[in-house]
Formats: C-alpha cells, sequence, structure tokens
C-alpha cells in the first residue's frame, strides 16, 4: 500500500532524483567553501583558516572586529583571495562553457576551446607581449588584446559556420578547428619573427595558463559576473540543451529553432571563454573533464548536470592552482601543466568506465 | 487539420515533391504510403515545417505555419521521428518530459504537473516501468514506445509520425498504431502516419495518399486507393486483394512468369496482373 503512494505521488522518481541531487549540490557548496578557505590559508606562509575565515567574513560581509594583524590581512585579501576568487571563477567558466559546447555540436570531446577562442586569445596576448600592442589599455594591456583576439577568433569562427542561414554541429566544429590551427600558427610565427627569448617565454607562459595576474580590479570583476551570468543563463536553458544535444530535427518538434538557439548559445559562450581565457590563459582538460565527471554525478539532464560541473569545475581548479604556486616554490608552475597531468590519466579512467550502459 | 497546398520540395537538383496537396482532418488517420523515395518522409517533414516548401505552403487550420513560431507549432503537433541522444546518457524520464518543453517559458522548470503527463503518457504506452532507464540501452520497440509517450506529453492535437512500426515485432505494430487509431477516434486528434506496410496502412488509416516520384499517384479512402491495379504498376510487383471477414489482405509476389498459385476460394480473391 505504500508502495503504491509513493509511485502514484512520484511515478516518474523526479522527486527521488532532485533530492539527491539538492544533497548533491549541498555537499558541493560545502566543499566549495572549504576549498575557498584553506586554498587561501596555504601557501609559503601559512595563515591559520581561522583567521582567513574572518578576514574574509570582514571584508566581504563587513561582520566581526578587525582583530587580526596588517600583514595576515595583505596575504589574504590582498594576495591569495583574488587569485583564489579567479581560480574558482575560471574553472566554473570553462567547465559550464564545455559541458554547452558538447551538446551544442553533439559531441563528448568537445571542450571549451574548440571554438578556437584560446588561439585568437593566445595571438593577441602574443601581439601584447611581443609587440606591445594594446598598450591604450593601460595596465590591462595583456587581458585586454588576448580579449580581443578571443573576439576577433570567434566572430570569424560564427561567420564561417553560418553560411546559408544555418548553423549546423558539423560546419561549427571544422570553423572552430580551422581557425584555431590558423591562429596557432600566426602565434607561432609572431615568437619566430619577434627574436626575443624573453618575450617567447612570456608567452609560451601564458599559452600554458596562470593565474597569477589576478588582482583586485576590473578584470577579475567582469570574470565573476560573465561566469555567474553563463551559469544562470545555461542552467535556465537545460532542457533546451537536452533536445539540441538529442539532434536538430528534435528541438525543432519540441519548438526550439536549432540555428537560433544554437548561435544565442555560440555568443554567450564565446564571450564566457574569451573573458575566461583573457584573464588566465588556456587552462586545458577542465572544460573536457569536469563536464563527464558532474554527468556521473547528477545524471545527464543539463538543468542539474550543469550547476553540479559549474562547482566541481571550481572546486578542482583551486586546488591545481595551490598546486602551481607551492608545489616548485618559489617557482610558478604554470597551471595548465597540472590540469593536464591530473585531467588525461582521468579522463583515460572514465573513458574506461564511463557509459558502460549499452 | 492541416492543408498542404501544391507543395514541392527540391534536394539541390534533385526534386522531392512535384506539387503535392493534401488535407488530413481531425478524427481521421492519414497514411503516406509509395516506394522507397517516392518522398513520403519529406512530404511528412515538410507538414511540421522541419524542412520549408519551396512553392507553396502548409496551412495549420488555415493559417501558414511560415507565419507561426516554432514553438507555437510545437504546441499543436507532436512528431514521432527516430533521433536519439547518441552518447549523452539521458534517462527515459528526462526524454518524455523534453515533450513539456513547448508549454514551459525558456526559463521555467518541470513542474508536478509535467511530471503527472509524462508519467501518465508512459503509462499509456506501457513503458512506465522504463522510466529509470537511460534511453540508449532501450531495445528498439522500447524505444519507439517512449518517443511516443513524448510526443503525447506534448498534448498537441496533431500528431506526425514516420514509420512508427519500425523496428516493432507484430504485437506492438499493432498496439502501437491501435493506440495512435484511438487518439484519432476518441479525442479528434488529427493524425498522420508514413507506413511501409500496405496491410498495415489497409487495417488503421481512413484514407491514404500514396506517392510515387514525389507526386500523387492516387488517394481518397483507404480501401479504394489500396487496390490491385493501382498498387501493381506503383510498386511493380503483383498484388493480389484477398478478402477478410472484416477488411481485407494484401499479397504480394514478384513480377515475371507468374507464379502458380491456387486459392482455396477462387470467389475471394481479386487479382491483377500488371
Amino acid at each position: 500500500m505504500v508502495m503504491t503512494v509513493r509511485r502514484a505521488a512520484d511515478p516518474l522518481g523526479r522527486l527521488r532524483r532532485s533530492r539527491r541531487n539538492t544533497i548533491l549540490v549541498t555537499v558541493l557548496l560545502t566543499l566549495l567553501s572549504v576549498t575557498v578557505l584553506a586554498t587561501t590559508a596555504l601557501g609559503p606562509v601559512s595563515v591559520d583558516p581561522g583567521t582567513v575565515a574572518r578576514i574574509l567574513a570582514g571584508k566581504l560581509f563587513a561582520v566581526g572586529d578587525p582583530t587580526w594583524d596588517a600583514t595576515a590581512e595583505g596575504i589574504v585579501w590582498a594576495g591569495r583571495f583574488p587569485r583564489v576568487l579567479l581560480a574558482v571563477a575560471v574553472g566554473a567558466g570553462l567547465a559550464v562553457c564545455g559541458m554547452a559546447l558538447q551538446a551544442m555540436v553533439r559531441n563528448m570531446l568537445a571542450d571549451p576551446y574548440l571554438l578556437g577562442i584560446n588561439s585568437g586569445a593566445s595571438t593577441g596576448a602574443a601581439l601584447s607581449i611581443l609587440f606591445g600592442f594594446g598598450l591604450g589599455f593601460g595596465e590591462y594591456a595583456l587581458t585586454g588584446s588576448a580579449f580581443l583576439g578571443a573576439l576577433a577568433a570567434s566572430l570569424l569562427v560564427f561567420f564561417v559556420a553560418r553560411a546559408a542561414g544555418t548553423v549546423t554541429s558539423v560546419r561549427l566544429l571544422l570553423a572552430g578547428v580551422a581557425v584555431g590551427y590558423a591562429l596557432s600558427a600566426l602565434t607561432s610565427f609572431l615568437i619566430f619573427m619577434s627574436g626575443s627569448a624573453e618575450g617567447s617565454r612570456s608567452v609560451m607562459f601564458w599559452l600554458l595558463g596562470s593565474l597569477a595576474l589576478a588582482s583586485w580590479g576590473v578584470p577579475l570583476l567582469i570574470v565573476v559576473v560573465v561566469v555567474i551570468l553563463t551559469i544562470g543563463v545555461l542552467t535556465a536553458w537545460g532542457t533546451r540543451l537536452d533536445a539540441l544535444a538529442i539532434g536538430d530535427e528534435t528541438a525543432h518538434i519540441l519548438g526550439v529553432s536549432a540555428t537560433r538557439f544554437r548561435t544565442q548559445l555560440l555568443l554567450l559562450v564565446s564571450l564566457c571563454v574569451g573573458v575566461v581565457v583573457a584573464a588566465s590563459g588556456s587552462i586545458g582538460f577542465v572544460g573536457l573533464v569536469i563536464p563527464h565527471l558532474a554527468r556521473r554525478l547528477a545524471g545527464a539532464a543539463h538543468a542539474w548536470s550543469l550547476p553540479a560541473a559549474a562547482l566541481m569545475g571550481g572546486i578542482f581548479l583551486a586546488w591545481a592552482d595551490l598546486l602551481a604556486r607551492t608545489a616548485l616554490q618559489p617557482r610558478e608552475l604554470p597551471i595548465g601543466i597540472i590540469t593536464a597531468l591530473v585531467g588525461a590519466p582521468f579522463l583515460l579512467y572514465l573513458i574506461r568506465s564511463l557509459y558502460r550502459t549499452t | 487539420m492541416i492543408t498542404a497546398d501544391g507543395v514541392s520540395f527540391s534536394y539541390g537538383s534533385r526534386r522531392a515533391l512535384a506539387e503535392v496537396s493534401l488535407q488530413a482532418v481531425g478524427g481521421q488517420v492519414l497514411g503516406l504510403v509509395g516506394p522507397n523515395g517516392s518522398g513520403k518522409t519529406t512530404l511528412l517533414r515538410t507538414l511540421y515545417h522541419a524542412l520549408r516548401p519551396q512553392t507553396g505552403a502548409v496551412l495549420l487550420d488555415g493559417v501558414d505555419l511560415g507565419r507561426r513560431k516554432t514553438r507555437d507549432v510545437a504546441r499543436e503537433i507532436s512528431v514521432v521521428v527516430q533521433e536519439s541522444p547518441g552518447d549523452l546518457p539521458l534517462l527515459v524520464s528526462d526524454m518524455v518530459l523534453l515533450g513539456r518543453t513547448p508549454h514551459r517559458s525558456a526559463f521555467a522548470a518541470n513542474r508536478e504537473r509535467d511530471h503527472a503527463i509524462a508519467a501518465e503518457a508512459l503509462e499509456r504506452v506501457g513503458a512506465l516501468h522504463l522510466t529509470d532507464h537511460p534511453f540508449e540501452g532501450l531495445s528498439g520497440g522500447e524505444r519507439q514506445r517512449v518517443l511516443i509517450a513524448r510526443a503525447l506529453a506534448q498534448e498537441a492535437s496533431h500528431l506526425l509520425l514516420d514509420e512508427p512500426t519500425n523496428h516493432l515485432d507484430v504485437r506492438y505494430q499493432h498496439e502501437v498504431l491501435d493506440l495512435v487509431r484511438d487518439l484519432a477516434i476518441n479525442a479528434g486528434h488529427t493524425v498522420v502516419v508514413v507506413l511501409h506496410d500496405l496491410n498495415l496502412a489497409a487495417t488503421y488509416c481512413d484514407r491514404v495518399v500514396l506517392l510515387e516520384g514525389g507526386r500523387i499517384a492516387a488517394s481518397g479512402a483507404a480501401d479504394e486507393v489500396l487496390v490491385p491495379e493501382t498498387l501493381a504498376p506503383v510498386y511493380e510487383v503483383n498484388v493480389r486483394r484477398i478478402l477478410l471477414d472484416d477488411g481485407f489482405q494484401l499479397v504480394f509476389s514478384p513480377r515475371g512468369p507468374a507464379r502458380a498459385s491456387s486459392p482455396s476460394d477462387p470467389s475471394a480473391l481479386e487479382r491483377t496482373q500488371a
């Protein structure tokens, strides 16, 4: 009797699943808070996590008395916290953009750099580092010109892919790959032409990704705002993403114009990836691996797997960045090396164990 | 009511439909039949504007589909076509709930009512027990039923199906078409169905449109169109029609030298040697 009552109340098992996912998101949020505290506390000079918590609470929410010493505040508030914040935002942004692109081109190997956006940003960064391009942006010359490069690349991909009034997944994939190759070659050519070993090293470092440029300022604010916006909109578009991932015909049948929706997605994802890459360089693997893991924990439906991916991406990148700045101190390891070293074996494991249902 | 008015469509230079006109009305099942490549599926796809007619127009209750939003059309026309989520491990419940998409604004979540409607649709096709399974892992017949459930969850008054009996064994072929016919007869839906099997068309369709090379070869009541004189030249086979107590059955044999066959009751046989 009890069974039938429960079945009637929740015939699709949706309530059960949504309860489970609510718990998952709560756990991930808790983990994220712990991560932020821990990665802000840890470093060459460790600060007691309790002090970190008090400083952050005081600064962010004006709670408690400022009883901490100025050195701790300098380390936590001016030094590490903006960097941790950037790591979380970049990780979350790359994870959700990767997931959206995988649905958009119907390919589980897609990642945020598929559209050549990172190659465009790299070209912009190389121009800035090697030839002083974008000096008009003042202290944000590097970030600004990287963003312009990202923008140029995504516009190019978009116009190539949008031939004859439709945007198909295959054309999008091919256009992204072609533009990516062309711009990577251009970056290499710029490095070759500059003849500056120092400059080449800086470009190389940038290509591998780094969060070392993080500081309180407009770029950080923009990244945080754009990433939050992207997570919100993509999550709200969850069911339409499900439909698009099945196929253009299915999307059409369900009242979603595939070309129009893909265009909207493309604009949003390009903006988010462009902003993220401009601030942090090309950090690989986060946008490829995290979506798979999120689907495994939260199910394939995007309404749940997207927020899960955002939280997991943020947590993962904060820890990866801690490793980047402490593993070989005082030298800083490019974070892209860490994400790839951790991500690749993990992906190999996932490939073996994932999607074994059929 | 769906009306095609002089619809033509070409893939590049290959003409797939030439000036096709038809009308599908509520309360009836309209069957689209014809040999491979005759334009059945192309015609069906123009009826929900997955393909836009290059000349002519498709009208939904008298209004040109081209003047209506995709989402508004999706509330009135539901479609069953084979398309699978590939690598994305969506569950059956996810698939069926997608049928509610056109009824929700872009930013709204599924409400309890949507769940109830989706569950009822699954129950109706006898697939409620599959709700927690990944769609990809289902058999062909189970998939077909889930896709029909998704169309039912869409609560549209027009239902279009492209070969819904593909991959189904005999029992489910009849169950699915029974269900579809029930929607037309008892709920007054307009149903258009592409069928390969002419005997299924004979049993479940009120009216039939026979296509040949992108043109209408014949159209009308099922028992008037599905006669040996009409079918034999279009399909290029020998056709015999055997009368049964509750209808008729078509029997096909290859052309060429007539096979020796001795029906037990010659009077129950109409025979055409085209």
